[in-house]
């Protein structure tokens, strides 16, 4: 379940002096814990660049395509600048994009940067309403079911969000449409949005890609929310708890939602970087304008710059969601705080 | 173990699983008309001559959904087979010599488990030809980093047990400890794992076919066919929502037998049960 905090809070990247570790473990861990981000953030930048040039496949053949005459080859790979040697090129990318500048797209002609700054908006505006939806819905559901465990709405919930969690994003986005924009016609497809839509425009457009994305997110959530708070449950101070009399919805409010906080923090963040990706699809389906879209069009033609691009944002997002999640969960477990 | 400790919802599983499978192998005599063979109009309605109706080409969609089981399970069956044996056998290399091997080999994972699987799948198809292949290879590989985790915590608290100890003192070597000590002694929690690792690869494929970036046409595959018809959706024509119900369908199958092995191992540890 936890797929980060675990393992990567552990190796100490950065040794700090004994002293200054012991009187503020704390801002030690948390130190830590930002030095190993960047370190990953690099280490992802140089796969995402240099690693995909080792793969077989040359970019200049791919760019051309049946017309790839050696000359051609040659003059493309100058013209693109490929002649240079990799870590030139990686260099040169990497300073461009700390600096806002992914190059031109090879399709296109066009500047990347511009298309992703009017873009990526698009893409974080769909996930922010969907996580401000499922996170409270999962949580609350997620304590119901403990609530109730393993009667009727526990095993509701248990089988309806087993069956979500199989649905793939497609196929609900497609239901969903087939309901409500073509059969009822109540809200508009595909959902697109421009610059300066008023809000209320834009928020009807993105009614149904948001329910989707709510709906494939929340049976995870959901589950993992449940399965947080019942390993929690089984700790021995619960069972004081019952056995000292407590009423148990009491039980669960006093003791067992301060000690599943840090799961729980944990399970939302895993979620939300979930949502990042689950974007991609799901603008696929309603046509929507986000970054997703325009990643997957850029694969489709090959179209690298863009790839590289959008494959470095979209992990990064994910990485500085799943740091902060961690982060959050070292201040909240008072455990960690403490290492012995 | 009888067949009637197996719960409903497992039967319900292992039926929906059979029956898929058994589709896949005996197409070319369970499907009326053929693959790639067009029979009718385009987006025909469901009929007595063409059961599920007809794609956006004119395709029986019933002989392609049939054809389709095939692609589907077995590109997803191999990446899953090759996952495993990916994941599995690195992990316990990994658990069984520690030291430097270990830590190199954790890290990389780590490294590869921070970008999220369908963005990094997306950067390393835009660069690899396009062949069934590669696609399971690229499938294999991001999907046995997961493989790769659970393998090795699980071999870890394996190799710290005193029939290991005791293999290592009498001299084995570290292929016969991670064979025939570790394998054996993991087999039944990694039995689960793969049955979600089998489901999610279903999922992944579909994914990929429905962007356009898995199965080529004109090979039926599940996935390839909702992004087929998905243009019919607004001429309320619902022909790509019955693979997608197929591709659902399968996965939860495979998830609710998955559910029950799970449920048997933490009992069988004694664990609490925890639903």
């Amino acid at each position: 379940m936890t797929i980060f905090s675990s393992d990567v809070t552990k190796p100490a990247s950065t040794p700090a002096p004994p002293g200054f570790r012991k009187r503020f473990p704390l801002a030690t861990l948390i130190a830590q814990r930002l030095g190993l981000s960047a370190l990953l953030l690099v280490a992802v930048s140089i796969l995402i660049f240099v690693g995909v040039e080792a793969l077989p496949g040359d970019f200049a053949s791919t760019y051309l395509g049946q017309a790839a005459t050696p000359e051609a080859v040659a003059n493309i790979r100058a013209d693109l600048g490929l002649d240079k040697p990799v870590a030139t090129r990686y260099v040169e990318w990497l300073s461009g994009a700390l600096h806002g500048d992914f190059g031109m797209s090879w399709a296109s002609h066009a500047s990347v940067s511009q298309q992703i700054a009017n873009r990526l908006g698009n893409s974080l505006f769909l996930a922010f309403a969907a996580a401000i939806i499922a996170v409270p819905l999962a949580v609350g559901l997620g304590m119901v079911a403990v609530l109730f465990r393993n009667r009727v709405p526990d095993r509701l919930i248990n089988v309806v969000s087993l069956a979500a969690i199989s649905l793939p994003e497609f196929f609900v986005g497609y239901l969903l449409i087939l309901f409500f924009a073509v059969e009822l016609g109540s809200v508009p497809f595909p959902a697109t949005v421009y610059r300066g839509m008023p809000l209320f425009d834009r928020l009807e457009a993105i009614a149904l890609p948001t329910a989707t994305l709510v709906l494939v997110v929340l049976a995870h959530m959901l589950r993992m929310t449940r399965a947080a708070i019942i390993s929690v449950m089984a700790s021995p101070y619960m069972e004081t708890a019952e056995l000292k009399g407590l009423p148990s919805y009491l039980a669960i409010l006093r003791h067992a939602v301060p000690n599943a906080i840090a799961p729980i923090i944990n399970v939302v963040a895993l979620n939300l970087a979930y949502l990042i990706v689950g974007v991609v699809v799901v603008e696929v389906v309603f046509v929507y304008p986000g970054m997703g879209q325009y990643m997957v069009d850029a694969v489709t033609v090959r179209d690298m710059p863009v790839v590289q691009a959008c494959g470095l944002i979209f992990a990064s997002v994910y990485i500085l969601l799943n740091m902060m999640a961690d982060i959050a969960a070292i201040i909240a477990n008072p455990k960690l705080r403490h290492p012995r | 173990m009888r067949a009637r400790d197996i719960p409903p919802s497992a039967w319900i599983g292992i039926i929906g699983i059979t029956v898929t499978a058994g589709a896949a192998v005996f197409a070319p005599y369970v499907a009326p008309y053929g693959e790639r063979e067009i029979v009718g109009d385009i987006w025909e309605p469901m009929s007595s001559t063409f059961l599920l109706g007809t794609d956006n080409l004119g395709r029986d969609l019933l002989s392609r959904l049939i054809y389709g089981a095939r692609t589907t399970l077995a590109v997803a069956l191999a990446a899953s087979v090759l996952s495993f044996s990916i994941g599995i056998t690195l992990s316990f290399i990994a658990a069984a010599t520690r030291g430097v091997v270990d830590q190199g080999l954790s890290r990389l994972n780590d490294l590869m488990m921070s970008i999220p699987t369908l963005i990094f799948a997306l950067v390393l198809l835009a660069v690899l030809p396009q062949s069934v292949w590669v696609l399971i290879l690229v499938m294999a590989v991001l999907d046995s980093t997961r493989v790769f985790r659970l393998g090795r915590a699980i071999a870890l608290d394996i190799s710290v047990m005193e029939f290991v100890e005791a293999a290592r003192l009498r001299g084995e070597r570290t292929i016969w400890i991670i064979f025939r000590e570790i394998l054996p002694n993991a087999l039944s929690p990694l039995l689960a794992e793969f049955g979600l690792r089998f489901a999610f690869s279903i999922l992944f494929l579909s994914t990929l076919s429905f962007l356009g970036l898995g199965i080529q046409p004109p090979t039926a595959d599940w996935g390839g066919m909702v992004k087929d018809n998905k243009d019919g959706i607004i001429f309320a024509v619902s022909a790509a929502l019955i693979p997608g119900a197929a591709i659902a369908t399968l996965a939860v199958c495979v998830n609710l037998v998955v559910d029950w092995l799970l449920k048997r191992t933490s009992s069988l540890k004694g664990g609490r049960d925890d639903g």
